[in-house]
């Protein structure tokens, strides 16, 4: 694994202004936000967030069922959210989460009240607009009793901007009988380091979904998540579609600890090398039965770079069923040769079965989303770099 | 339609057609059988352009022209298509774009084409994804309606379908010979079956162990398939008679 150095990197004094409105945004920076998911357009989103660099600039919900906020108001209003802050992760795990933890900029705070069912997914950005920068954030996700919702979350470098370093931690709570939709989708650039450090715990009847798509170049990525499913009935899902392209180094993976009966998860990454190194990782750890399990590591290698799957399975009670499928190969020519008989060259064959590896139906993204990944898979397609 | 002249193929090293020659005919439906590992899978693969199926002698004819070392895609262009026996799942390909891709004639109408073959609710789902054997039939049916093509290549329309099925896929494959599913404004709706069929003039080629297929569709001519080599020209009825009573081994007879 590359290193990355931190001092590289102006974690001080570089502040932004705040906004009363996205549209204040250039229209560069505004499609950056598109492309990680982010719209300006607030008619279709029942909050919104946006941290850029070290301040946050602009915050807004139009759902009274929806409390979000800087992390640092929150720390104000809620006695400096004890309960919920650095209870899941260990300031002392890196340096990257010491430096989150020393030197707080931002990030959100979100809590969706008991009971409410918030149609229009809660939007949040973290964004890098100066050159250098480095970005410690710090979120708290609360889903109280009974609660749904979707999080879209995007984090995208401004127009133009080469270099930084985002170091974000969070932290999902997703009471008894919640359910959380998280969708992360990452617009880095082919400078920039990236550091999450994200947990969660899972209350009984709880649901935690989690998408994940990465298509555009980052420098160096490194991120673990992982989900505590601590009550009863509860389930984690992880679905990842991830791009690396030439120079992309991705170290990444899911991980669920089933500390209760009747838990279900599923992690399910598709990836895609063409040229970059990807570390494909996955941990399912079930300590009650019944219990249910599985992961998938899905790997093509598509000219040239690196998969290395590493599926683990830990079952410590009779009883368990963990299950994992890993694969590290090539387009089946079986599957070329199909669409062929139809019609299609070798080409046009080929972009369908990557298109089809790369889809996104089954996360359940909002159509505007879920046609902005659609064009990026394309052009990603009609570039060289796949 | 389709010449096939002195066709010899191996796969690696060995030879497994050795010297095929074939004419069927436009409007035509041409019935082959033979034991297992006798090379009639071959013999499709070879006509559709599969990889691994190499051509060392003799030559295809389609429609007049030279396809022997032609691309899958434009034999398939041409006007060739194929029901596979086993094709692959294909993730996140859903049936309905598959159907939609299928057809180079025109734009055509998944619902309305689906609903024929009863797979209106596989529509969505991804190609091939858990399909039954009947399902899968069904599936490849409703592709080739799509596709339009004016050569069929069926191989064992009946393995691994149910009875209730069977009459589902051997009216729909009848049809599909028939050209009943040709699309083009110049058919119209009241012409009869076999002004269509002169019209349309679909051939195809069929593999079939049981004979259940020729039930169905309005086969001209057939002929065994034997290690390789062609024998034994009839109509279809009275090959699979003379099989079912003395098996292929008359087939060894009448080749020596």
């Amino acid at each position: 694994m590359s290193k990355v150095d931190l001092k590289d990197f102006k974690f001080d004094g570089v502040r932004q202004e705040a906004i009363s409105d996205l549209h204040e945004l250039s229209s560069e920076d505004q499609d950056q936000l598109l492309m990680a998911g982010v719209v300006t357009d607030l008619s279709t989103r029942s909050a919104s967030f946006l941290q850029m660099d070290q301040s946050s600039v602009h915050c807004q919900s139009r759902d009274e069922n929806v409390e979000i906020m800087d992390i640092k108001d929150a720390m104000k209003k809620y006695d400096g959210l004890k309960e919920y802050m650095w209870t899941l992760i260990d300031p002392d795990k890196d340096e990257f989460t010491k430096s989150a933890h020393d030197n707080l900029h931002g990030g959100y705070f979100i809590r969706v009240k008991a009971g409410a069912k918030i149609k229009d997914p809660i939007q949040s950005c973290l964004m890098l607009k100066s050159e250098q920068v480095g970005q410690n954030v710090h979120n708290v996700i609360i889903i109280e009793e009974g609660a749904e919702a979707h999080i879209i979350t995007g984090c995208s470098v401004a127009h133009g901007t080469k270099s930084g370093a985002h170091l974000g931690i969070s932290e999902f709570f997703v009471n008894k009988n919640a359910s959380l939709t998280f969708t992360m989708v990452h617009n880095w650039s082919d400078s920039v380091a990236v550091r999450p450090r994200s947990a969660g715990v899972v209350e009984e009847g709880g649901k935690f979904l989690s998408n994940y798509v990465l298509l555009k170049p980052v420098k160096d990525l490194q991120m673990y998540p992982s989900i505590e499913l601590n009550g009863p009935d509860s389930v984690a899902r992880f679905n990842s579609v991830v791009v690396a392209t030439e120079g992309s180094l991705l170290d990444m993976g899911n991980r669920v600890v089933m500390n209760a009966p009747d838990t279900r998860c599923e992690i399910i990454a598709r990836t895609i090398s063409s040229g970059g190194t990807i570390i494909n990782r996955g941990h399912i750890a079930a300590h009650h039965v019944p219990s249910k399990g599985h992961l998938e590591c899905q790997g093509l290698i598509l000219g040239g770079g690196r998969i290395w799957a590493i599926p683990e399975l830990d079952g410590t009670v009779e009883g368990v069923e963990l299950s994992h499928e890993a694969s590290v190969g090539k387009i089946a020519q079986e599957e070329i040769e199909y669409l062929m008989a139809r019609g299609l060259d070798e080409d046009e064959a080929t972009s369908t079965i990557v298109r089809g590896f790369l889809n996104t139906d089954i996360m359940g993204l909002p159509e505007r989303l879920k046609n902005e990944i659609d064009k990026q898979i394309e052009e990603l397609q009609a570039s060289d770099a796949m | 339609m389709l010449t096939i002249e002195d066709l010899h193929v191996n796969i690696g090293d060995k030879e497994v057609l050795k010297g095929i020659n074939l004419q069927i005919n436009d409007g035509e439906t041409f019935i082959l059988f033979g034991p297992n590992g006798s090379g009639k899978t071959s013999l499709l693969m070879s006509l559709m352009g599969f990889a691994g199926y190499e051509v060392t002698k003799g030559r295809i004819l389609f429609k007049g022209r030279d396809i022997t070392d032609a691309p899958m895609y434009e034999r398939a262009r041409l006007g060739i298509g194929m029901s596979f026996q086993r094709p692959p799942t294909i993730h996140g390909l859903r049936t309905r774009h598959l159907v939609r891709m299928c057809s180079r004639r025109g734009a055509v109408n998944p619902d309305l084409l689906a609903e024929t073959v009863n797979m209106t609710e596989f529509l969505d789902r991804d190609i091939n994804d858990g399909f039954s054997g009947g399902e899968i039939k069904r599936s490849e049916l409703l592709q080739l309606m799509a596709q339009q093509p004016d050569l069929v290549l069926f191989d064992e329309p009946e393995s691994g379908v149910d009875m209730e099925n069977m009459q589902l896929v051997g009216r729909v494959a009848r049809d599909v010979l028939d050209g009943n599913f040709d699309l083009s404004p110049d058919l119209s709706s009241d012409m009869s079956l076999k002004e269509r069929k002169a019209r349309t003039k679909t051939a195809g080629l069929i593999i079939t162990h049981t004979g259940y297929i020729l039930d169905y569709v309005n086969a001209d001519r057939g002929q065994v398939l034997y290690q390789g080599h062609l024998c034994c020209e009839g109509r279809p009825r009275d090959i699979l008679d003379h099989i079912r009573q003395h098996g292929y081994q008359e087939c060894v007879r009448c080749m020596n």
